[in-house]
């Protein structure tokens, strides 16, 4: 029987060789898990699970944007895990929070719990899209939101297609960055 | 926001990830660095006299072992730690390993010197221009080295930026010791080995200002 290790590991493979439906079931079931681990460790702390909700989207955008930092030779559960604890320990330090008195467990972890309750969270996607320079707002409202191949968006923005590609990558990581100064505002 | 129609955006037109991209913006920058030091030490110092004699290049063979070879394991761990969880991967302890090695090197040529001796040994002709050339050298290695890192995703900030200074302190010492003739190994131990180490400090102290992501 393959392992959530293996399921996973095989995804994100396939999702780093451009398959999309790969890449989105990985995306799916690592929300779960992420739900899972930020709901306990935040809920010791009696924060809500719109909060959590905020961590879980934060950890999937960088996930989806650092994913050419992860070594297939290497086991996928680990990376995901240091990851998803990164931006806790991010989101905890923004927020003042005190750090002893939420968990921080070893990997493995990540895997062992699910939650499938998809809350609404407190990131408005269109008001922080506002605050990107158009460039990038453009490339990611074409290929990301409107589904625009990269060839349609390339011609209708009036950039080569690389440099759409080079927009939609560095404004996803804008996006996390305004949501990290957000925070700490 | 829902979780689900974030989802839908980030597997909208998935692009074919490049999986060398880490080690190989790592190597540029670190060869970008080294083109810059060694350039930087040629036109302001000037390379090293009394290379005609067989003990002085001997002795630039045996610095330049220790330089690169500590560059060359500092990129090893760097390629580590640039990545999420490389934490667990290299015992970071390792990195004192060629201190160690170098202190009891120079300590060895020492014991083996007739006390007289000594003060030389240590002090040598230069003492001070090597001080702050290696440091100084380094800045700019650092920053390409710390941008290549800020383009991975470090999880340990502290030892990620440590990492990247030891890197830069290193190739700044491999540069300057082309232009070095204080040709002995407590030298070499003491100064060299003590501006490495400062460089890997200050990048362990901008490490979590530097590569937050």
């Amino acid at each position: 029987m393959p392992t959530d290790e293996d399921e996973l590991r095989d995804l994100m493979k396939a999702g780093l060789d451009g398959d999309a439906a790969a890449h989105r079931s990985l995306l799916e079931r690592l929300s779960r898990h992420l739900r899972a681990y930020y709901k306990s460790r935040l809920s010791r702390i009696g924060r809500s699970a719109s909060e959590a909700e905020d961590l879980v989207q934060e950890a999937l955008i960088a996930i989806h944007t650092r994913r050419h930092t992860y070594d297939p030779a290497e086991p996928f559960t680990p990376w995901a895990y240091a990851i998803a604890r990164y931006k806790l320990i991010d989101h905890l330090r923004r927020t003042k929070a005190a750090r002893a008195d939420v968990p921080l467990e070893a990997a493995g972890e990540i895997t062992a719990h699910e939650d499938h309750v998809d809350t609404e969270s407190a990131i408005d996607l269109a008001r922080l899209m506002a605050r990107l320079p158009a460039k990038m707002r453009n490339a990611i409202q074409h290929v990301k939101l409107d589904g625009l191949s990269v060839a349609e968006a390339a011609r209708r923005s009036g950039m080569s297609e690389s440099a759409v590609k080079v927009s939609v990558h560095r404004g996803l990581k804008a996006l996390s960055a305004v949501i990290g100064r957000e925070k700490a505002s | 926001m829902k979780t689900s129609s974030l989802i839908d955006m980030l597997s909208a037109n998935v692009e074919t990830v490049d999986r060398r991209q880490v080690p190989r913006t790592i190597a540029t920058a670190g060869a970008l660095g080294a083109v810059v030091a060694i350039v930087a030490v040629l036109a302001a110092l000037g390379g090293r006299a009394g290379l005609a004699d067989a003990h002085a290049i001997s002795f630039l063979a045996g610095k330049l072992v220790f330089t690169l070879a500590l560059v060359v394991f500092a990129l090893i761990f760097l390629g580590r730690y640039a990545r999420p969880g490389g934490e667990r991967r290299a015992p970071f302890g390792l990195i004192a390993l060629p201190f160690v090695a170098v202190v009891a090197l120079g300590l060895l040529s020492l014991l083996a010197a007739p006390r007289a001796h000594w003060q030389a040994m240590l002090v040598g002709d230069q003492w001070l221009e090597c001080l702050l050339s290696i440091p100084v050298i380094a800045i700019v290695p650092f920053a390409l080295v710390m941008w290549a890192v800020r383009r991975a995703a470090p999880t340990h900030l502290t030892r990620a930026g440590a990492l990247a200074g030891l890197v830069a302190g290193s190739i700044s010492a491999t540069a300057y010791a082309l232009h070095c003739v204080d040709d002995s190994v407590p030298f070499v131990a003491l100064w060299y080995g003590g501006t490495i180490a400062f460089c890997t400090v200050a990048g362990a102290a901008l490490g979590p200002r530097l590569l937050r992501w």
